[in-house]
């Protein structure tokens, strides 16, 4: 069926076709359509669910975590502070290692106040044991959300998911979409299984208890296995979507003219479209850069991100976040996962759109031929460039 | 690949107007996108929106600097804000009101004028005293510009609304697209 949905609306329908049992969240915009809608469906009778009302995200999560812990396919969504105030909540939930699915909208944090995109939000959660998936478009937006409830459910992972998808720019922005079929969710997305074990009165058992630090290292290791795991899981899941759906995303990142690119510009999110009409114009002026979406985050794709970079010159890493004193995260993991390259090629931190700037298609063009320049000049890279700020030149 | 800019105030609809664009693409098979400007803005005050509406899938997701045309859903706007900011030369102006166009300066585009708000006010299409003058403008954008067929937006209310508010809806997109004059070109 196509239908004309917000990316917030996607994430409701793709909850409501997942199934979901239990849903417990606490409005925060740009978010807050997406429980709105949900709450709709159940009222409606359409979405067999229980809504549980709180008072704030950290209890969101307290009650989601105790729900899935008991068997429950769970779902929620919050964005920015509200996932911020949600984080000792959220470590428990990826250590805990519970098949949780979040929808973030990804929207920077005050002050100054500001409800429009960044990133810094959801990568501040990158060390919470979640996997990470970001959307380029509304109809990732659905398709991620319910390959993400088979990817946490799969006994070789048992990892929570979080699902970003940037605020406005696809939050609020309708466009067509294809919803599937509930009969071919269905068989795609069997009910959940209770592995390795749920909380049941009739066989007590205790759950995320105290142990000592010749245990504790154990679990850690064991949580950094099932991530390792995952990424040949997210892979299958979106091969076996895509034969469903005729909808893949290339699983972990999404390579877009990179066969014979000599420049690489490596993004997330929503602007990946954009630069790949800058690439587009581009080749036709004689250039021959690709693009490298990162699709996932968490497990971060090194081997797979190094495959692809070992043909590229240069590379452009456009950050739509900061780690204030260091400069973009994409940049750091990117850096980290090609430092013992053979030939490395010259890298180029971009920060770009925080607090929802725009990031245009001519702001992709004029990086790639500034790239281009360093490349022919023999540059050394300079860490940061600053896109678009007042009084600062690229 | 169409663009469309859309000006009015807080309340006029001109999310909805986009987003009625978008479903009537869509239902002819094409792509689109509706893109609200969200700020602080309250109920009257000025607000912006965009649409995209394309024979093929649209990657990009910034906004819109140079638009193909510009709706205006309140005369109003043009003394506080540039509307015509970026309008491409030869670009469509269709803007809601009931003066001549003589008085109107913007020569160098197609200008089409249309007063939505009589036609808003005539079918009761009033809330809190607020004329809704988004589905009689989106007639006269179809006219204005065959951005949709006019039998698409008129499907796409029926989609989205109940017949009661439907059926006034459709009048209001048929009444606009009848009375909707094209004024000079001038010499873009």
């Amino acid at each position: 069926m196509r239908v004309v949905l917000t990316g917030n609306h996607a994430a409701a329908y793709a909850a409501l076709l997942s199934r979901v049992e239990v849903v417990a969240a606490y409005p925060i915009t740009p978010q807050t359509q997406i429980v709105e809608k949900l709450a709709e469906f159940i009222e409606e009778g359409r979405l067999k669910a229980k809504y549980i009302r709180v008072e704030s995200e950290h209890s969101a999560m307290a009650a989601i975590i105790g729900a899935s812990a008991a068997g429950a396919r769970t779902f929620t969504a919050t964005a920015s502070h509200g996932l911020i105030y949600m984080n000792e909540m959220v470590f428990w939930a990826g250590n805990a290692r519970l098949p949780i699915v979040m929808a973030v909208v990804c929207r920077a944090l005050a002050p100054p106040w500001n409800i429009w995109t960044e990133h810094t939000d959801i990568l501040a959660q990158r060390d919470t044991g979640w996997i990470q998936f970001f959307c380029e478009d509304n109809q990732e937006v659905l398709d991620t959300i319910i390959q993400a409830f088979k990817v946490a459910e799969d006994d070789r992972v048992l990892l929570p998911v979080m699902v970003g998808l940037d605020a406005f720019i696809l939050s609020h922005t309708a466009t067509p979409i294809n919803v599937p079929e509930q009969e071919d969710i269905d068989r795609f997305l069997p009910p959940r299984k209770p592995l390795p074990f749920i909380l049941d009165v009739d066989n007590p058992l205790t759950h995320s208890n105290m142990t000592y630090p010749d245990q504790t290292m154990e679990f850690r290791y064991r949580l950094q296995k099932a991530m390792e795991r995952a990424k040949r899981v997210i892979v299958e899941v979106d091969e076996e979507y895509g034969r469903l759906t005729g909808r893949r995303y290339s699983g972990l990142l999404d390579c877009y003219r990179c066969e014979d690119a000599d420049l690489g510009v490596i993004v997330m999110g929503s602007s990946a479209g954009d630069a790949k009409e800058a690439i587009d114009k581009l080749r036709d002026e004689g250039y021959k850069p690709g693009v490298v979406r990162i699709r996932v985050f968490r497990p971060f794709p090194r081997e797979e991100l190094r495959e692809i970079c070992r043909g590229f010159k240069a590379i452009a890493i456009i950050d739509r976040d900061l780690s204030p004193g260091l400069g973009g995260i994409l940049y750091t993991e990117t850096l980290t996962s090609l430092y013992d390259l053979g030939s490395r090629p010259i890298v180029q931190n971009y920060i770009a759109g925080l607090g929802g700037r725009d990031i245009s298609v001519s702001d992709f063009k004029l990086i790639v031929r500034e790239l281009y320049r360093s490349i022919e000049e023999g540059v050394e890279t300079i860490p940061i460039r600053w896109i678009g700020v007042e009084g600062v030149k690229l | 690949m169409f663009e469309l800019r859309l000006h009015g105030r807080g309340g006029q609809g001109i999310v909805t107007a986009a987003e009625l664009l978008v479903k009537a693409a869509s239902i002819e098979g094409r792509w689109g996108q509706s893109i609200p400007m969200f700020g602080a803005e309250r109920r009257g005050a000025p607000v912006v929106a965009y649409a995209r509406v394309s024979d093929k899938p649209i990657r990009v997701h910034s906004q819109i600097y140079e638009p193909d045309a510009v709706a205006v859903f309140d005369p109003k706007i043009i003394e506080i804000v540039n509307v015509i900011s970026g309008l491409k030369n030869g670009g469509v102006i269709i803007l809601n009101t009931s003066k001549s166009m003589r008085k109107l300066k913007l020569d160098s585009y197609k200008v089409v004028t249309v007063d939505a708000t009589k036609i808003a006010v005539n079918l009761k299409l009033v809330i809190a005293g607020f004329p809704i003058v988004n589905t009689a403008m989106t007639g006269a954008i179809v006219k204005a510009t065959g951005l949709v067929k006019l039998e698409s937006v008129i499907t796409a209310i029926r989609n989205t609304w109940s017949r009661e508010i439907a059926d006034e809806n459709v009048k209001a997109v048929e009444t606009a697209y009848e009375e909707a004059i094209g004024i000079n070109y001038g010499n873009a």
